[in-house]
């Protein structure tokens, strides 16, 4: 992408910077979105490859290929870098490349601090990926961290926890940053219920951000200090409770879901509508819906230790809680329901992204229901069921929504057109394989299979196979996507793009009225027409 | 960027920030919250930390109900640790005392501490101890063994479908980090 912006920019009068370190210094948002995106990529294969690991140490009852330890810092370091390194990533790299173009912004408001939160994310990425290679191995008490069974991490455990404040520092300034840009940048005319729904979604889940991320910083704080300077937050021989742990970090951890599904929803409720030809059905109830799941998800923490020997009052109390989120969400899916209702659809490949996503993120929302009924959830807590569930909503809804996005901006983004035969060939090998892969995990949970176990009692050999047969093809189909990005880096098909790309996509947002690809500099005038189709 | 823009900036980040710091904050303020909120609504069968005074109850001789007793040590706590009677049946209302033993397998000074549990969680508001030896830290010498007691009654209160109780103590070593 940098050469092409470079090639385009040359008659600019504030272009970038010449040579690699323009991407160390640079504070333009569309570079940083840029390094963010690609890193996230890079995480997404790292995180992956982890994955592969697990799946084919499971690919047989007995153990092939690695020791329980490994496997074990395998499931925390997998989820730590999806989380951390490859999802949140990718959604901040999606907000700083977008949300200046779609609001009519110059910039990001804070584009020093913007350098600042991506360089902070790499240190943490590298520091956590360090663990790996310390005495006594990365962490492998899930990436839940809890204790005391984290605390008997080895060397490692300090690196770990100040990787986390690491990012969570590089988390909340990429949220102040989006909310001070949101609010303060918009160009004239885009009030804020004209903004698109990537842009709500973000503003939302950028408040969850600054108030999560510093609870979740303080848990790993007391863990720090229990560990080493004999504090007892946590330790019951001097009077603390391990419990108070698993209230601390879910306090964190709900809301932290919904960072990485809010702006999912956003970016699915700006490409139904474009190839649906149809404004988004219900645009202030898809604002108000998200706001209410948002404020749900700090209600709910519990939900997620029924099992710790909680008293009726409180398990039906986050039960009925739980529940309540079903609302906003089916309003939602609803939403996108109605507003491919009617239309004149076509099925390109970010179209064919998005219509997954509903699907199997529906199916995902179902299997949280059934866990959320607190007597039923004692047979799926800890069990594959749960991770087939959080694989649903994450996998074919926040990483197939990361899909669509790329293929519905790369055009735009460097001004070339992707492969379309190859794009619906990874949809199809993705679509097919993700269900192969996860499907099976519901069946394996509800026979008791246990999640975080490299070996298992040979009557989950049948499901465990087949699981990891859709694992391989689904992460190999991934490199398509990955050669796809290349490729349309390099020029794509050749086929000259338009500012618009996609058919009226123009009317919808604001960044299809500037060329492809953009230059450098954008809106450094605010834009006079606003787009009002989306609403 | 202009001049007010800037200025508005600026505000708002400084607001921001503050909510950061809050935020970190009320992490810290949820453990004496969690302690308050169990306190008040009696939820999570924490026991109560310290004796309390005795008082006598009407005894209720007509229900019976089992106490069980349990002792646990984890590997790093070099004790014997045992009761000397599994389990009794009790009459609500009625004070009961039971010796626990305790030695030290170490030739040095012991500092432990015995952490106490009760099963279910929502019958320990039901559950009264007059002495215990875990209220406080237990120093034992070298090679060291006593008896202990633990005097308990339990509340005629207490709701008709409970008919056992397990009340579990788990000594944890904590020579290391305690300040004596």
């Amino acid at each position: 992408m940098s050469a092409v912006v470079a090639e385009h920019d040359d008659h600019h009068d504030h272009g970038p910077a010449k040579g690699l370190l323009r991407w160390v210094i640079t504070t333009n948002h569309k570079d940083i979105g840029t390094l963010y995106l690609l890193f996230a990529l890079a995480m997404f294969f790292v995180g992956g490859s982890m994955a592969m690991v697990i799946r084919a140490e499971l690919f047989e009852p007995g153990m092939q290929f690695v020791n329980p330890q490994f496997f074990n810092s395998m499931t925390t370091m997998h989820a730590l870098v999806m989380v951390f390194g490859a999802v949140m990533p990718a959604f901040v790299g999606l907000a700083n490349w977008m949300i200046p173009m779609m609001i009519g912004a110059p910039d990001m408001a804070l584009p020093r601090m913007n350098n600042m939160s991506f360089w902070l994310l790499v240190a943490g990425v590298l520091l956590l990926a360090s663990t790996l290679f310390m005495e006594g191995g990365a962490p492998a008490s899930g990436w839940t961290l809890y204790p005391p069974l984290v605390l008997q991490t080895g060397k490692a455990l300090p690196f770990a926890i100040f990787s986390v404040h690491l990012l969570g520092i590089s988390s909340i300034l990429s949220g102040i940053n989006i909310i001070a840009t949101i609010f303060n940048m918009r160009a004239p005319g885009m009030t804020l219920m004209k903004m698109p729904m990537f842009v709500w979604t973000w503003l939302i889940t950028a408040f969850l951000l600054i108030a999560i991320m510093p609870v979740f910083a303080g848990a790993v704080t007391m863990l720090l200090t229990d560990k080493f300077f004999h504090t007892s937050f946590f330790d019951a021989a001097g009077g603390g409770d391990p419990v108070l742990y698993q209230h601390i970090f879910w306090f964190f951890g709900h809301p932290e879901v919904y960072v990485m599904i809010l702006p999912t929803f956003g970016v699915a409720s700006t490409i139904i509508p474009v190839f649906a030809r149809k404004p988004l059905f219900g645009y202030s109830s898809m604002v108000y819906a998200t706001a209410a799941i948002a404020f749900l998800s700090f209600i709910v923490w519990a939900h997620h230790m029924f099992t710790v020997g909680m008293p009726i009052a409180g398990e039906l109390y986050f039960m009925y809680a739980t529940m309540l989120i079903a609302i906003p969400t089916g309003v939602k899916v609803f939403n996108w329901t109605a507003t491919m209702w009617k239309g004149s659809m076509t099925f390109e490949t970010p179209m064919l992204f998005s219509i997954a996503f509903v699907v199997l993120f529906t199916m995902g929302g179902f299997t949280g229901l059934m866990m959320a009924v607190a007597p039923a959830d004692f047979q799926y807590h800890d069990t594959y069921f749960i991770v087939a569930h959080f694989h649903y909503t994450l996998v074919p809804a926040s990483v197939f929504i990361l899909m669509a996005a790329g293929y519905f901006w790369l055009p735009k983004w460097t001004g070339h057109m992707y492969d379309e035969r190859i794009g619906q060939l990874h949809f199809w090998l993705s679509v097919v394989s993700v269900n192969v892969l996860f499907f099976p995990q519901h069946f394996l949970g509800l026979a008791g299979m246990p999640r975080r176990i490299p070996d298992y009692a040979v009557q989950f050999a049948d499901w465990n196979m087949i699981s990891s047969i859709g694992g391989f093809v689904f992460g190999a189909s991934q490199l398509l996507f990955l050669y796809i990005v290349i490729d349309t880096i390099k020029g794509g098909t050749g086929e000259k793009v338009t500012a618009e790309v996609w058919e009226d996509a123009a009317k919808h947002s604001l960044e299809w009225t500037l060329p492809s690809p953009p230059p450098y500099h954008t809106f450094t005038t605010p834009p006079t027409v606003i787009p009002t189709e989306h609403i | 960027m202009n001049e007010s823009v800037k200025q508005k900036n600026a505000k708002l980040v400084r607001i921001l920030v503050f909510v950061v710091l809050g935020m970190f904050g009320f992490g810290y303020a949820l453990v004496p919250l969690y302690d308050v909120l169990c306190e008040v609504t009696g939820l999570n069968g924490k026991v109560e930390p310290s004796a309390v005074k005795e008082v006598s109850y009407v005894v209720d001789k007509n229900r019976e109900i089992t106490v069980e007793f349990m002792t646990a040590l984890n590997e790093a706590t070099p004790m014997v640790f045992r009761s000397e009677i599994k389990k009794i049946k009790v009459h609500p209302g009625e004070y009961y005392t039971v010796n626990f033993y305790a030695e030290n397998k170490t030739d040095k000074v012991m500092v432990a501490r015995a952490i106490p549990s009760i099963s279910p969680g929502a019958v320990a508001e039901f559950f009264k101890k007059t002495e215990c030896f875990c209220f406080s830290e237990q120093t034992f010498k070298a090679r060291e063994g006593r008896t202990m007691p633990v005097r308990f009654v339990v509340n005629p209160e207490i709701p008709k479908e409970y008919k056992t109780i397990t009340l579990a103590y788990t000594f944890f070593d904590n020579t290391e980090t305690s300040v004596k």
